[in-house]
């Protein structure tokens, strides 16, 4: 406890480059920015995938690879390989690993879909696009949403490592008191990383009430 | 950027097993224990809370919520927190595994139990099973798929962030990733990488034979299909 009141009582932590505001502005700028590219990338591909039922194997190998796939090896090798310096080697691991949560789920969205309910689609009259925009996505939206909020934990947690490489935010808070031996600011940033990322979850929640077609809500 | 080769041999042969705390051996032999152990309590804990949140549904809202906060947290973050409690050992990297173990193996239970058809339970009712028996010997067995489902994903997910320990100074292989970054060498990293790709691959090979052994009637149906 004394170390939270050391932290968050300090007022030289409130204020300037390194202070707790201009830090989690950052870690929401690199967070937001590999989260939007891994979403264009990995919600069209999902739902593409997912339709034409072509590339499956694309999505379990990802997801696999995912998985399995150390972050902090991954982005320790990709700075050192590209060069220290601007943002773009550190977001370039930041959204490999966003991409399969959102890809998986989109595509089992999509795949799960009840056949009754996609043949009396085109027994409508409905062409192939109109299907998938009009009938399959939004049936499939839960799962859409689920993959987006995977991804964008996923995302915060690496940009937390992602400070060992230079990267700015609030991973900086614990990197740096590591090195230091200042646990106040360990802890501190520990709080202040968990907190953005129940912002998240409960931000995904809320998005969840809002955007899910009511008729789809209650089948779940 | 550098003209360092991506991997040289000769440093993999003299530091696979030198004598010393960063031996790539030792380094793996620690990355085991603090990968599976987690996966081994988060089992033998989730097993009866699962059961417990199958039989009694209210405990299940509040349990899957509070799991899924827990697994809403980067592990960098709890490994810090646990550093003010346990310190510089392997228990801080362990506890926190277990609980992202949990949160996985707990819906995987629940699941696996909810997915035993209503007329396989009745059959061994009627059959004169006593709840207790029924569970270890009907429920529990036709549950297998879906747990052992969870299982791999958290076995997977252990061995991969044990590496992320390294930054509180323990993290097995992870170690190698550091090592890399502060000379500039690629070797370890790489070395780091394929090793943990290679522990994920094998151990989630041994889980799906595990599967086959424990679950020889799903083979026989499809054999028959």
């Amino acid at each position: 406890m004394n170390w939270l009141i050391d932290f968050f009582g300090d007022a030289a932590n409130w204020s300037g480059p390194d202070g707790i505001p201009a830090r989690i502005l950052e870690h929401l700028e690199f967070s937001a920015a590999a989260f939007l590219i891994a979403a264009v990338i990995a919600v069209p591909l999902g739902l593409l995938i997912g339709h034409t039922g072509r590339g499956a194997f694309v999505v379990v190998v990802s997801a696999n690879a995912a998985r399995a796939l150390p972050t902090l090896g991954l982005l320790v090798l990709v700075v050192l390989l590209i060069g220290v310096g601007t943002v773009l080697p550190v977001l370039i691991p930041l959204v490999v690993l966003a991409v399969p949560p959102i890809l998986v789920n989109t595509y089992e969205g999509v795949r799960g879909v009840d056949a009754d309910l996609r043949d009396a689609a085109y027994g409508m009259g409905l062409r192939g696009r109109q299907v998938l925009f009009q009938v399959l996505t939004p049936s499939a939206l839960p799962l859409i949403l689920l993959g987006l909020r995977l991804s964008a934990i996923q995302v915060v947690s690496t940009a937390t490592v992602a400070a060992f490489v230079g990267l700015g935010g609030l991973g900086r808070f614990i990197i740096d008191g590591l090195a230091t031996k200042t646990y106040s600011d360990v802890i501190g940033g520990a709080v202040l990383i968990a907190l953005l990322a129940l912002a998240v979850q409960l931000g995904f929640t809320l998005l969840n009430r809002v955007v899910v077609s009511p008729g789809v809500r209650q089948v779940r | 950027m550098n003209d360092e080769p991506l991997v040289r041999w000769d440093w993999i042969a003299r530091n696979w097993d030198n004598g010393g705390p960063s031996a790539i051996k030792t380094l793996l032999e620690s990355h085991v224990v603090m990968a599976l152990l987690p996966v081994v309590f988060g089992l033998l804990i989730a097993l009866p809370l699962g059961v417990a949140c199958a039989r009694w549904r209210w405990l299940y809202q509040p349990t899957a919520g509070l799991m899924n906060v827990v697994y809403s947290l980067p592990s960098l973050v709890l490994f810090s927190i646990f550093l003010s409690v346990t310190g510089l050992t392997q228990s801080t990297v362990i506890i926190p595994l277990t609980f992202f173990t949990l949160a996985v193996l707990i819906p995987a239970v629940v699941d696996g139990l909810g997915s035993v058809p209503e007329h396989v339970r009745q059959s061994a009712v009627a059959m004169g099973f006593r709840p207790l028996r029924r569970l270890l010997q009907v429920e529990l067995p036709v549950a297998v798929p879906v747990v052992l489902g969870g299982l791999r994903v958290a076995t997977v997910s252990s061995i991969s962030l044990v590496s992320v320990g390294a930054l509180i100074g323990q993290g097995g292989l992870g170690n190698l990733f550091i090592d890399g970054w502060q000379r500039q060498f690629y070797t370890p990293i790489v070395v780091g990488i394929v090793l943990i790709v290679l522990l994920a691959v094998l151990s989630d090979g041994l889980l799906v034979l595990a599967q086959r052994l424990l679950t020889p009637w799903s083979r026989a149906r499809r054999r028959t299909a």
